[in-house]
Order: C-alpha cells, then structure tokens, then sequence
C-alpha cells in the first residue's frame, strides 16, 4: 500500500487503536458469560490490526507489531490441541474440561476454566490466519 | 417472519448460482460469497426465528432462541472467510499466471498438456 | 500378546530396523541381519510339534475389535504348523541363497529384505489366524508384499508387468473370498474357523452355502494358480530368483492349498466342492504340464511345472474330502488322498525349491536361462547338475526320491476315485486316473528336459555371455540341503509321516476321528506289482521316447492351443478397463468449471425435486410464524436489492461493496434474531473482507463482462432460479414440518451446570462441540498456509532464476 498522508485518520488511530484492542480482549475474556470468545475478540484485534495498516503502511507496521504470524497461528493451534489433549492425562475424554472457583485476595472470587485456555487458541488462531492473509497479500508485489 | 426469509434465501441463492455460473472470476467469488450469507440464514431459519431471548443465560428469559444453529454459522461464518480469502489470491494468481480471468479460456484436460 | 503372536509379528516389526543397519553397516550384507529372524522362528515353532503330534492345539487370542466379533486368535494345530514350518524353514534357506545371489553393492537390499520380511509374517498369519477376518488382512498382505518382490526390478517393462498381474489376479481372488467370509458369517455369526467347523452341517442346506463355496475357492483358486487364473505365475518369473524360489515353491502358491484344506471339514462334504476341487485341480494338472514342455526358458518351465504341481495337490485335497463322506475310519481308502496332498506339499517345496535354485545358478553363472543356448554344463557345473538331476527326477516320480513315493501315492488316489459309489463316479470317474497318467507323462518330459537340455548335449560358449564355472559355495548350500532332504524323505518317507503328515490330517478330516484318535500313516516303497506301478512304468517309457523324439513333437506342442489365448483375453481386459472408463469420463469431465457447477447444480435440483415430489414432502404450514416487524421487511427489501444489483454491477467496486451491503444487512438480521454473537462476528467479518478485497483489488483486473450467447444466460437464469426455488421449498418445509423437538434444551439446561458458562453459543463452540472449533481451526490456518504458499514460494522461485 502506498503511503498516503492522512493525518486525522493517524491521530485518530493512535487513541482508537488502544481503545479496539482493550475491547477486542474484553470481548474475548467476557465470552464465556456474554456474547463474544474467541473468533469474535480474534477477529476485532485482526481488525484493528488492518486499520493500523490502511492508516500506515506494511512496513512501519512491520516494525511497531514485529509480530510472524504464521508462528501465532501455531502456537494458537498448539494452545487449542494442548487443552484438549491435556485433559488425557487426567484419564478423562479428550477435549474435557475443567472449571473452578478461585478466590484472589482483593479482587474478588474468580472463576477458571481450561475452556478459556482453548479459547486463547482460538484467539491466536484467528488473529494469526487474518493477519497472514492481509499481510502476505499486501506484501505481494 | 419465516416465510419471508424462505424467499430472501430463496433470491439469495438464485443470484449466487448466476454469478458463479458466469465467465468472470471475481463473479465466481462475489457468487460464493453470497451463498454463504444465503446459506447460514437458512440454517438459522430452519431453527426457528424469535422464539425466545439470545441464548446468554441470566436473564430470567423463560424460553431462548435455539443456539446451536448459531454456534455451527459462527464457524461458517469464519470458515467463509477464510474460503473466500483462498479463493481471492487463488483468482489473482491464476490471472497473473495465465493473463485472464474468463474460466473458459482456463479449461484444459490433462491430455492437453 | 502371547509368544505365538510375538512370533507370528515378529517378521513385520523387524522389518522396520532393516533399512537402519542397511545404512549403518554398509559393508556386511544386510541378508546376514534378517537370517536369524526365520531360524529362530523356526525353531520356535518345533517346539509345538511335540504338542500337535498328540493330536492337540494351541490357541492364544487377543480382543481386536470385539464389537465386530474380530479377535485375533492365533491357532497352532497340525495343519498351521506343517505351514509355519515350510514358511520359515524355506524362508531360511531361501534368505541364505539370496545373500549370495543379490549383490550388495549393486541391488537395494534394504528394499528386498523388508518386502521378504513383510511377505514372511503376512504368510505366517494367513497359516495361523483362527479368525476369517484376520486371515483375510494377512491374505492381502501376502497379495501385495509379493507385488513389491515380483516388482522388485521395477526399471524393468517385464516386471511391472507380471506383479501388476499377479496383484490384480490375487487381489480379485482376496475380495471373493472376503464375499465368501462374510456369507459364511451370515450363516453362522461367527468368524472363527474353529466355530465353523462345528457348525458345517448345519449350514449345509443353507441357501447361501454354494455362494460362500464357489468365493472361498475363489480366493483359493487364484492365490494357488489354478486354471484359468494361472496365467499370473508365469509372468511372475520377473521376480529374483531367490524370490520366486520362495513364493512360487513353498509358500504363496500354497496359500490356495491352505485355503482348500483348512475349509475342507466346513465345504467338503458337498457335491460342488469335490467337482471344482478335483476337476480343476487335474485339468490344471494337465494343461500346466503340456504348457512347461513347451517352454525355452529355466524359470518358464518351472513356472509352468509349479503351475502343474499345484493342480496335483489341488485335485487330491478335493479327491481326499470324498473321505467325509464315510463315518468311518478303518479302510477308508479315500484318506490316502489328502496324505498323498500333505506329502506332496512338503515334497514339491523341497525339490521344486531346490531346481528354483539351480535355476538362478545357471543363470548367474552364464548369464541366460535359454535351454536353446544352453548345453554341455555338467562339466563345469557339477554339484549344481547333481542337485538338478535329484530334484528334476523326483519332480518327474522316479525312484527312490520322495516325488517317486507321493506321485504313487497320487495314483493310488486317482484311482480310487473311480471306485467312489457317489456322484455317479463310477462311470465318469474313469477320466481322473486318464488325465493323471497323461499328466505325469508331460511331467516326467519337462523334467527331462530341464536337466538334459540344460547340462548333456553340446557347450555352446558362443551363445553366452559369461564363462561358466561352479557356483560358489554360499549359492550351493541351499539346494544341497533341500536336495538331501529330497533324498531322506525317499527313502525315510515316516520320518514325516507322524510328525507332520498325520496331524495334518486330523486338522483336514477331523470328523472321521473318535477322540484320541489318529491317523495311522505309514508310506512305504513297495506295495507289490499293482496298477501304480504299472502306470509308472508306462509314464516312463513312454516319456523317454517322447524326450528323445521331442524335437518331432515340438510343432504339434505349439499348434496345440492357441498359445497363451487366456493371457490374450487378460491385457484386452486391463487394457479396456483403462481406455473405456478414459472415454467414458472424458465425454462430460471437459475442464470447464462452468459445466461442473452445471451438472451439481442440476444434480441438486433434480434430486430436490424428486425427493419432494417422490416422498410428498413439501409442507406449508404458517401457523406456527412469527412476527413481522419493519425493521424485518425493510432489511429484506435491502438483501434482496443489493443482491440482484449485483448481477447487473457494471464496475467491479460496486460489486464488492454492495455485497458488503447484504454482508451488513445479514449482520442486522441476526440482531433481529436474537443472536448478538453472530452480528458481531458478521459485522466484523465484513470489515475484514472489504479490506481483503481491496487488498486484492490492486492484482485483480477489472470486471470486464464477457461475450455471452443468450443461450448461455438462459441456461444460467434457469438453472439459478431452479435453485432459487427449490431452496425456498425447502427453507418453507424445514420450517412447516418439524419431525422432532430441538435438541436446544439440553444446552439451555446444561450450559452452566456442566461447563459453568452463560454464552450458550460459545460454550457450544469451545466446550460441547469443541472438535467442531478444534478442527475449523485447523481448516483456517490450512487455508492461510495455502495462501502464504501460493504468494510466497513463488517470489522465491522467481528469486532464484
């Protein structure tokens, strides 16, 4: 993409960027008690990802998000298949999970499942297949 | 409700068969993306339509829309994507190999070569 | 996991560390690594003979997959063991031979020795195997380990050819006899042979009985070459020597012999068996040994004579199940048979092993196989001649070798068909000992000829390649030894006959045994001047004066059949199944994507149609709709605008964003319809497509609308509106006609109780159908790779030009 010079769109990005990504990860942690999870926060931080990359462009976000996607895709997946299988050596059916109550001194009971773990996955997953598929494309000369 | 939204899905589909029966790739792409759209709101359709509140529990909602429909469109929606994405960068790099994109100058058989 | 089913894998697992000490010890032939294997298994399995010879068995099990009734069930008795010893006794030999036959430095032995090792365990299961499920696995993979050592030499046009042929022969034959198992299994509800044995009479009048009979011989009949599928033996000859001295001596070829002895108590008794049995036996009998007479080639002839040897032990099995037909066991004439089959098996394996053998000697020693071209080797060649005239005279039933006593033993047989009082014996009866005599007549001129031929008559040095010379000793032990026991077992026939003969049988007949019973076997030279001996002495003669005028006869030998009329029908056959099915797929796969959406689309319609006009399914019931709000039918004017807009975009940004604008109406649908997680994802989604499609928009050309025939739009319109319509059907009957409650409220009831979330939608996604998410994932990061791929390995090939 051609570097273009926008400067409304890049001031603006600066403080909506932060904004996106909180909410993205809000969504994704909420997902499990309101509507969200995985693919949705996934998919938002994607987003945020190509507004930064429409505004600038492949190279500077390059530096600022020195991120190889590919990798994020598998570890996303090694996340994903690791919960499911985790559950293996506790003599329970792949893909079993788990969940329990926590109590954290000054914030409060807390509520921990292994399904957010795969969620996380998910997460990775989607983040790193969108950004791979923007990216290369974008490279592509 | 239902019954309208047969025929929107019905129209959806119509016009995605057209466009993916056309010469020109892009046609092709923009075809499968909209019957994927016409797709997932069939499923939905088939579970029923209004028939409680969202399927998020708390709300002392006595009944709830079917979530399963939902859950199997939220991969097909995501799955599509990724389909479409393919099938974009697979478009463009057969026009850059080949020099067009009409399918029909595309077809061959193995004999050909 | 017992011994016997450490032994019957071991063959299999070893194979695995060949390649590993091919590549670490270079320098020693890896032929030494793999000969412990046999020996020990050989001398593993002595150790049950001692169980067998009182009559008993050994059975070991193993639960494979129990809900099928599949177990792996492991079963020594005389019968398996006869088997387990001639597989590894002559795999043994055979491994020995080829370290001095293959050359280590020219031939990819880790190949060769992995095939021999999987073809060795493949067999000893087939032997084995008290389960029809299991002995059918280990058939096929007999069928194909000994694809890969027939097309070993796989440069060759030849050897190709022959282990095609012989897999697609023995494969169709496995598939018979997989048919025939399952009907047994129909019948009987049991795939233990064991349990079928018990359970043969009461099938016998069973409808299904024939069926299974004529499939199990099938598969029997193909494996063991029997007329008209032989015709795969003979090509098989491409295989190295040492290859086809095992499989085409002592083990394949007899899997057959196996097949028919080990079903003998379930079929025997019937009329069919004993008519296919022992007619194709002795016909194959016959036509095997004119067909070797005709033969040039070492290997040829012996192919054929195996072919021959294999009807023989064929027809006496079938002759031999005319024993079930008499309770009794005391002068029952007819049990002579099936000993005259077991020592005959043994007999050929040795000296069919050993001439196999001497064959490759010839041929690595002078460099050809062509009896034309050879003669006069006895003088170079002498312990090779001396193994091939032992081996070729017991072949031919000369006394004192063993062949001498079994081919009498088979006349005897044949013989006594003729005074069975069944199936109108007496008086057609008469051909078997005919076509038997004419047989072994053809039999004793081949043997001649492969010994005379090839070391008598005169040395032609300038036909061959090399100078002959005696092999080296390593070569020569192999056939030394199996000639030996070609010689002890002539003259010593009981040696074999309570160890291996008898307890054979009691597994072929045993309803003829009271408990404690056994066959009381004795095989002795001299039955005083009966009609054997003359029709010995008459194959004799008349085989030396048909030896000694053969160069009279040779014309008559190649105007008799049409020559090679079945191998003729065999490549019109292979070659018809290739070019029609080419043909036929190239009329419609015409590599047009258009025609092939064409055909699924119609295909869709059609089958639609059909099914809800056929099964009257259409219903149309509104009464269970709801409502239509505004918002509804506005958002649906919208999808349906920007859709048919489409259709008529001219430019390719206005397609784009006005699918984009269905994209975001659908988006609001599912506000409307309750479902916030997927109007958020779509929403997304969209935003991330239309950036994708800008992305690509600077590869992509423009829409340009192609030069269309109004034919083809109407084709188009009428297709896409049959789809159109039939979906709305479909959609209209989801809805009307619901067969059975939603399965939505265990999830409304189960979500926070047994996954403790809220979001029923992802605890679906993440929890109760977390292999659907786990392997979309998958799909989504494929698809990424793909795309990385297709842009990427590109530019670096581009780089490097």
């Amino acid at each position: 993409m051609r570097k273009t010079n926008n400067l409304i769109l890049e001031t603006a990005i600066k403080v909506l960027l932060f904004f996106i990504v909180l909410y993205s990860v809000y969504i994704f942690t909420a997902g499990h008690y309101y509507p969200g999870g995985g693919f949705i926060g996934g998919l938002m931080t994607a987003g945020a990802i190509v507004l930064l990359l429409i505004t600038y462009d492949i190279k500077t976000v390059e530096e600022l998000l020195p991120v190889n996607y590919r990798i994020l895709t598998a570890i996303g997946l090694l996340f994903a298949i690791g919960t499911s299988a985790g559950s293996l050596l506790f003599n329970v059916p792949f893909l079993t999970h788990a969940f329990g109550d926590v109590h954290l001194p000054l914030l409060g009971e807390l509520s921990l499942h292994t399904a957010t773990l795969f969620d996380l996955g998910v997460y990775f997953v989607v983040v790193g297949v969108t950004m791979t598929i923007i990216q290369t494309i974008g490279e592509d000369e | 409700m239902e019954i309208l939204m047969a025929f929107v899905i019905g129209i959806l589909f119509m016009t995605a068969t057209y466009l993916m029966l056309s010469k020109s790739l892009l046609r092709i792409i923009v075809g499968t993306g909209l019957l994927s759209h016409g797709a997932h709101l069939l499923i939905l359709t088939m579970g029923g339509l209004k028939r409680g509140a969202a399927p998020i529990l708390g709300g002392n909602a006595e009944n709830y829309t079917d979530p399963l429909p939902q859950a199997l469109i939220l991969t097909a929606i995501v799955i599509s994507f990724g389909v479409t994405a393919f099938f974009l960068v697979l478009a463009y790099r057969t026009y850059q190999e080949l020099g067009t994109d009409n399918v029909e100058e595309m077809r061959g058989t193995e004999k050909d070569d | 996991m017992s011994s016997l089913h450490l032994a019957i894998l071991a063959p299999l697992v070893l194979s695995i560390f060949i390649p590993l000490f091919y590549r670490i010890f270079r320098h020693i032939h890896a032929g030494w690594f793999v000969l412990p294997i046999p020996i020990v298994l050989f001398v593993y399995f002595l150790t049950f003979l001692p169980e067998t010879m009182r009559g008993r068995s050994l059975i070991e099990m193993i639960n494979w997959i129990p809900s099928l009734g599949i177990k792996f069930t492991a079963k020594v008795d005389g019968l398996g063991l006869l088997f387990a010893l001639l597989i590894t006794g002559i795999g043994a030999l055979v491994v020995l031979y080829s370290i001095y036959y293959l050359a280590k430095n020219k031939e990819k032995l880790n190949h060769f020795y992995v095939y021999l090792l999987l073809f060795m365990g493949a067999m000893l299961g087939v032997v084995l195997s008290d389960n029809l499920i299991v002995m059918y696995g280990f058939w096929e993979l007999t069928s194909f380990s000994s694809f890969l050592l027939i097309g070993y030499w796989y440069e060759r046009d030849k050897s190709r050819y022959g282990a095609q042929k012989s897999m697609l022969i023995t494969v169709f034959g496995g598939l018979a006899m997989l048919g025939g198992i399952i009907l047994l299994y129909i019948m009987t509800g049991t795939f233990s042979v064991t349990e079928l044995i018990s359970q043969a009479n009461a099938i016998f009048n069973n409808a299904l009985f024939d069926p299974a009979l004529v499939c199990i011989l099938l598969g029997a009949f193909t494996k063991s070459a029997q007329f008209p599928f032989y015709i795969w033996l003979p090509d098989a000859m491409e295989a190295p020597t040492p290859v086809s001295a095992y499989l085409h001596s002592a083990t394949m070829v007899k899997a057959g012999i196996y097949l028919v002895a080990r079903f003998t108590p379930v079929f025997g008794e019937h009329f069919l068996w004993f008519l296919l049995v022992t007619s194709v036996g002795i016909l194959t009998l016959v036509w095997g040994s004119i067909f070797a007479v005709k033969q040039t080639d070492l290997k040829a002839i012996l192919a054929f004579s195996t072919v021959s040897q294999l009807g023989l032990i064929m027809s006496l099995l079938g002759a031999g199940a005319a024993a079930l037909h008499y309770e009794f066991l005391d002068e029952n004439i007819y049990t002579v048979a099936v000993t005259a089959a077991i020592f005959h098996l043994v007999n050929h394996a040795t000296f069919k092993g050993s001439l196999f053998m001497a064959a490759g000697i010839i041929d690595h020693e002078t460099g050809t196989r062509d009896i034309r071209k050879l003669g006069g080797l006895m003088h170079f060649m002498p312990i090779t001649f001396t193994t091939s005239i032992i081996g070729a005279f017991s072949m031919a039933g000369l006394p004192p070798f063993n062949g001498f006593l079994s081919k009498e033993m088979f006349f005897t047989a044949m013989v006594h068909v003729t005074e069975m009082d069944l199936f109108n014996l007496n008086t057609w009866g008469i051909l078997f000992p005919v076509l038997a005599w004419i047989a072994s007549i053809f039999t004793f001129v081949y043997s001649m000829i492969l010994v005379f031929k090839t070391f008598t008559g005169k040395y032609q040095p300038d036909k061959l390649d090399k100078k002959p010379h005696e092999a080296p000793m390593g070569l020569l032990i192999s056939p030394v030894i199996l000639v030996s026991l070609v010689i002890i077992f002539g003259f010593f026939p009981n040696l074999l006959s309570d160890s291996l003969i008898s307890p054979a049988m009691a597994s072929i007949l045993p309803s003829l045994l009271e408990a404690g019973e056994e066959f009381m076997v004795h095989i002795s030279f001299w039955h005083g001047p009966n009609i054997e001996l003359f029709m010995t002495l008459g194959v004799i003669i008349l085989g030396i004066i048909l030896f000694k005028t053969h160069a009279k006869w040779k014309k008559i030998y190649k105007a008799v059949p049409e020559k090679l009329a079945l191998n003729r029908f065999y490549d019109f056959l292979i070659e018809g199944m290739q070019s029609v099915p080419y043909k036929v797929t190239n009329t419609y796969m015409n590599g047009s994507i258009r025609s092939y959406l064409v055909y699924i689309f119609t295909f869709f319609i059609v089958i639609l149609a059909a099914t809800l006009i056929g099964k009257n399914a259409f219903t149309f019931d509104t009464s269970n709709v709801s409502s239509i709000g505004v918002y509804e039918v506005a958002l649906a004017i919208l999808v349906v605008l920007a859709s048919i807009c489409i259709l008529f975009a001219k430019s390719r940004m206005t397609s784009i964003i006005l699918l984009g604008a269905v994209g975001y109406t659908v988006s609001l649908f599912y506000v409307l319809f309750r479902a916030p997680d997927l109007a958020l994802t779509q929403l997304v989604i969209e935003t991330i497509s239309v950036a994708l499609f800008l992305v690509c928009f600077y590869h992509l050309p423009k829409l340009r609308r192609f030069e269309t025939r109004m034919r083809f739009r109407f084709t188009n319109a009428l297709i896409s509106v049959g789809v159109g319509v039939m979906v709305t059907l479909i959609a209209l009957s989801a809805h009307s006609n619901k067969l059975f409650d939603s399965i939505s409220q265990y999830y409304v009831e189960n979500t926070y109780t047994e996954a403790a979330g809220k979001n029923m939608v992802n605890v679906i996604l993440v929890d109760f159908r977390g292999f659907d998410t786990l392997f979309e994932i998958t799909v989504l990061a494929i698809a990424s790779l793909g795309i990385y791929s297709m842009i990427k390995l590109r530019l670096n090939r581009r780089k490097e030009e």
